[in-house]
């Protein structure tokens, strides 16, 4: 019996690899995909919307990017430069990528480090508004010196100097094709930007703006075998709604991207049975932040500034009740379902950065209330606690969002129980998130108690996002509001550990001193509030094979591997 | 009436170029932010950066002043270059989108042709459907016919397209498999099986769509129809000994047409303004949807430039339909 298992297994094993050997490049025909905002443009320098980055990652790639867990991987360079394998200084102030032999790009001319200069050329120009110019922030210069090797100087010290060429955000593009759009030409150059020539599995044969791209199978791509399909469609525009719905139920498409929809919505598609949806984590997390600066419009030009400490908000049990009297876990039945979890943290990932810090997770009604009879804010007849005459009343805000709404109806609702009166109140994305310094509703000036959104860091490494609640960083008139510190937190300690963060390499030390800086500004100042991991939800169809969701990069990173499932 | 019609388009020059100001300066006091759509991670020194790319750096009146030379002058020096091969724009600045970086005209003249099949057949079926509809209902006032008419438009003018469009969705995409739900913009028609694949996809966004204006003109023929049917002319074709059908078809119809006429007349600039949800619930790439991921991006030239298309066509449909008013009926007269 035994025998005749293992037998079965070879047999089956040896099936495995004779489709394995078989696969042709375009043996599989035509592949779908669907995104439901469309593409304006296939040149991540001069767009940051994701819609863009993700189309335009099937054509040009980078020298290396980040896979599903957050690892490095080489594309276009032989392997990953390390202090150990002598790619980066030993003083941490030059990288040495080298590209791998004979690569090509989809007009058949070789790839050499003259594109890779030129890449940083064109993102550093002054005058052309690069999209992506943090990710080349601290360069100081980027030489060839062969015709496979590039060096990259920093202006000083960069313990992670992963950022410039690495990531959908910033890959490679052809110094021959964009050699005349440098600087204020570059909008000027419309071919070379709706058709870049790259080194990725496709290449594009149309593009119209706002709707679709062709694409078919790059000839000159590394590996002989790949990718799968010969030609490839990619549609933009609609609502997610239409996309999970021509995938999961109706079968029109292969792939749709990002489906942020109520999870009985999904779950309803899904049992059509046509597709499967797929979910994964990343470094998103919605979360509630708290003004430790006074919001009241008496102050004048001085409101919400550090002048001004928060009379109800600066005391930590205050802030520590609020965050007891969550319950996390049923926002993300609400609000995410599968494309959710709860979590306590800031940095939830990668592993090395996430604090095991898990005592938010249960809600706490009654703790918080003893919390707050602590602190001397004692329940008056109409259920809301006063202190010294003054009443617990929070204005709390977000963005105009069915989630978001029904996260605040939760959540005064439990902060109502504990005796907080919360006022609400919902902003217009585009002005919450828009930055304008002469409006008094954007996210930055925080002219409210509380507020909720979520954020992320790009990669995976979080150094820069840690270090946006330095006392410096704080939005205030003198910075014309802008600043990523919205809550205005100063701590001598934190901005010490951030520096020690930026001269720290080694890895280990580094996550070590990561998760102590989320742990200063959650579980031990509860400044900030993390509600929601959310993660992702996509959607394949089932005959759709090699598809690995990743948070961390392009969702497409791994397009070269899809296939059809026979 | 070739006086009338000089004056008029005289007239129209200072009332386009206050209706451009009007929607430069509402577009520009709104609030919102091209760069608000930009993910958190982009530091504000990169925003400021890519503002001061994209012009916004100047004062407002400048980039009105500029955006008129763009517009009148450098797009039709373009386009006259296109059409002749001569090089007399140069490298003129033309009007560019900030989402895609590539001149504006492109893009429309890219979106026009969808535009005008989906939305022109709809509204072309709508006239078929919605004329002999109100001819019958007027003629049998208050019949089941009638009833059953006025009951059929008052859905069809109710109910939103976004409804309508995402039912029929459901039942003959998803439950029945008939329609597809995405419109191919891909699809070029060369054979007798594309022609029926575009058949087949136009069916429901034309359907939805005709369903609404034929609701509008239906209800307008029934009420013109209606008021002509009781004029002594009528008594007295019928006294002559006239047929019922020339009395009906070739009297009262013909008179009944001049109000239906200019109805018709300035629902056409809606045609090229598209169909905004219609388009975006089927993803028909038209001048709509253009509009509304432009507006949803804060595209400022995009959307100004549209709107003001869409202006300089309701203006110029108006004339067209004041002046078809005097072709038809002869008691009015314009000099």
């Amino acid at each position: 019996m035994k025998a005749f298992r293992s037998l079965l297994m070879g047999a089956a094993a040896a099936g495995l690899f004779a489709t394995a050997a078989y696969a042709d490049r375009g043996s599989d025909g035509h592949v779908n995909i669907i995104y439901w905002q469309a593409p304006s443009i296939l040149n991540p320098y001069l767009s940051s919307g994701t819609k863009d980055i993700e189309s335009s990652s099937l054509v040009i790639e980078p020298l290396g990017r980040f896979d599903q867990d957050g690892n490095l991987v080489p594309y276009l360079a032989a392997e990953i430069p390390t202090v150990d394998n002598g790619g980066v200084a030993a003083d941490l102030t030059s990288i040495t990528w080298k590209l791998k032999p004979d690569l090509k790009w989809s007009d058949g001319t070789a790839v050499t480090s003259a594109d890779v200069v030129f890449t940083a050329e064109y993102c550093m120009h002054p005058e052309g508004g690069c999209a992506q110019a943090a990710k080349f922030e601290g360069v100081k210069s980027v030489e060839a010196v062969d015709d496979l090797t590039i060096k990259v100087t920093f202006t000083e010290p960069k313990p992670y100097p992963y950022q410039a060429f690495m990531g959908g955000q910033s890959p490679i593009i052809q110094k021959a094709q964009f050699q005349d759009c440098l600087g204020t030409k570059a909008p000027e150059c419309t071919t070379a930007n709706f058709g870049p020539i790259g080194t990725g599995p496709f290449r594009v044969t149309e593009f119209r703006p706002n709707d679709v791209i062709s694409m078919e199978a790059n000839p000159n791509y590394r590996d002989a075998s790949k990718p799968a399909f010969a030609t490839l469609t990619f549609k933009g525009g609609g609502d997610a709604a239409a996309a999970g719905r021509a995938v999961l139920e109706t079968g029109e498409f292969d792939y749709a991207w990002n489906l942020q929809l109520a999870p009985d919505v999904i779950a309803k598609m899904a049992a059509a049975g046509k597709g499967k949806t797929v979910a994964a984590f990343g470094s998103l997390v919605e979360r509630i932040e708290v003004n430790m600066t006074d919001p009241d419009p008496a102050l004048g030009d001085r409101r919400a500034t550090a002048d001004h400490p928060h009379p109800i908000l600066s005391d930590l049990k205050v802030r520590k009740a609020l965050s007891m009297a969550i319950d996390r876990s049923l926002l993300v039945e609400v609000g995410y379902g599968q494309a959710g979890r709860p979590t306590c943290n800031l940095v939830p990932a990668p592993a090395l950065y996430a604090s095991p810090n898990t005592d938010c997770m249960t809600q706490d009604i009654e703790g918080a209330k003893k919390l707050l009879d602590e602190a001397g804010w004692t329940v008056g007849g109409d259920g809301v606690r006063t202190k010294d005459g003054k009443r617990l009343k929070l204005l709390y805000q977000t963005s105009v969002n069915a989630v978001r709404q029904d996260f605040q109806a939760l959540i005064k609702q439990w902060w109502t129980e504990i005796g907080v009166d919360t006022e609400l109140k919902t902003v217009d994305a585009s002005v919450y998130f828009g930055g304008d310094p002469g409006s008094p509703d954007t996210f930055q000036k925080f002219y409210a108690d509380v507020e909720m959104y979520a954020n992320n860091f790009d990669g995976t490494d979080p150094e820069a996002y840690l270090a946006q609640h330095t006392c410096e960083k704080a939005p205030r008139p003198e910075t014309q509001w802008q600043g990523e510190n919205v809550n205005r937190y100063c701590d001598k300690a934190y901005d010490e550990l951030v520096a020690e963060l930026g001269r720290t390499a080694d890895l280990e030390k580094r996550g070590q001193i990561g998760i102590k800086l989320n742990e200063m500004l959650t579980k031990e100042s509860y400044v900030v509030i993390p509600l929601v991991d959310r993660g992702r939800v996509s959607a394949h169809s089932n005959s759709l094979g090699g598809v690995v969701l990743n948070t961390w990069d392009s969702e497409l990173w791994n397009a070269a591997d899809w296939h059809r499932v026979k | 009436m070739l006086n009338y019609v000089i004056r008029r388009l005289l007239l129209a020059v200072p009332t386009l170029l206050f209706i451009s100001l009007a929607i430069f300066l509402l577009l520009d006091l709104a609030p919102g932010d091209p760069m608000a759509q930009m993910p958190l991670t982009v530091p504000p020194e990169v925003k400021e950066k890519i503002r001061i790319a994209l012009g916004l750096g100047e004062p407002m009146y400048v980039r009105y002043l500029l955006w008129l030379k763009q517009f009148f002058i450098n797009e039709p020096l373009h386009i006259i270059a296109n059409m002749t091969g001569w090089d007399i724009a140069g490298g003129a600045q033309r009007v560019i989108s900030w989402q895609t970086r590539s001149p504006v005209a492109d893009i429309i003249a890219q979106r026009l042709p969808q535009t005008l099949t989906v939305v022109g057949i709809s509204y072309l079926v709508a006239i078929l459907i919605a004329v002999p509809i109100g001819v019958i209902s007027a003629y049998r006032q208050y019949s089941v016919f009638d009833q059953i008419g006025t009951f059929v438009s008052m859905i069809g003018f109710s109910v939103p397209t976004f409804f309508t469009g995402v039912l029929l969705i459901v039942i003959f995409s998803v439950q029945l498999g008939w329609f597809p739900s995405i419109y191919d913009t891909q699809l070029r028609v060369t054979s007798w099986d594309t022609f029926w694949m575009q058949v087949r996809q136009m069916v429901m966004p034309v359907t939805v769509l005709a369903l609404f204006n034929a609701a509008q003109i239906s209800r307008f023929m029934r009420s013109s129809m209606l008021d002509n049917l009781n004029q002594d002319y009528v008594r007295t074709a019928r006294a002559k000994g006239l047929t019922e059908k020339v009395v009906v078809l070739v009297h009262v119809l013909r008179n009944s047409l001049i109000p239906v006429v200019t109805v018709v007349a300035l629902g056409i600039p809606t045609i090229f303004g598209g169909a905004i949800i219609t388009e975006q619930v089927f993803k028909v790439n038209g001048l709509g949807q253009l509009l509304i991921t432009a507006i949803f991006a804060n595209d400022i030239p995009m959307v100004q430039t549209l709107t003001f298309i869409f202006a300089v066509l309701i203006v110029f449909f108006n004339l067209i339909a004041d002046v078809l008013y005097g072709v038809l009926d002869p008691r009015i007269r314009y000099d």
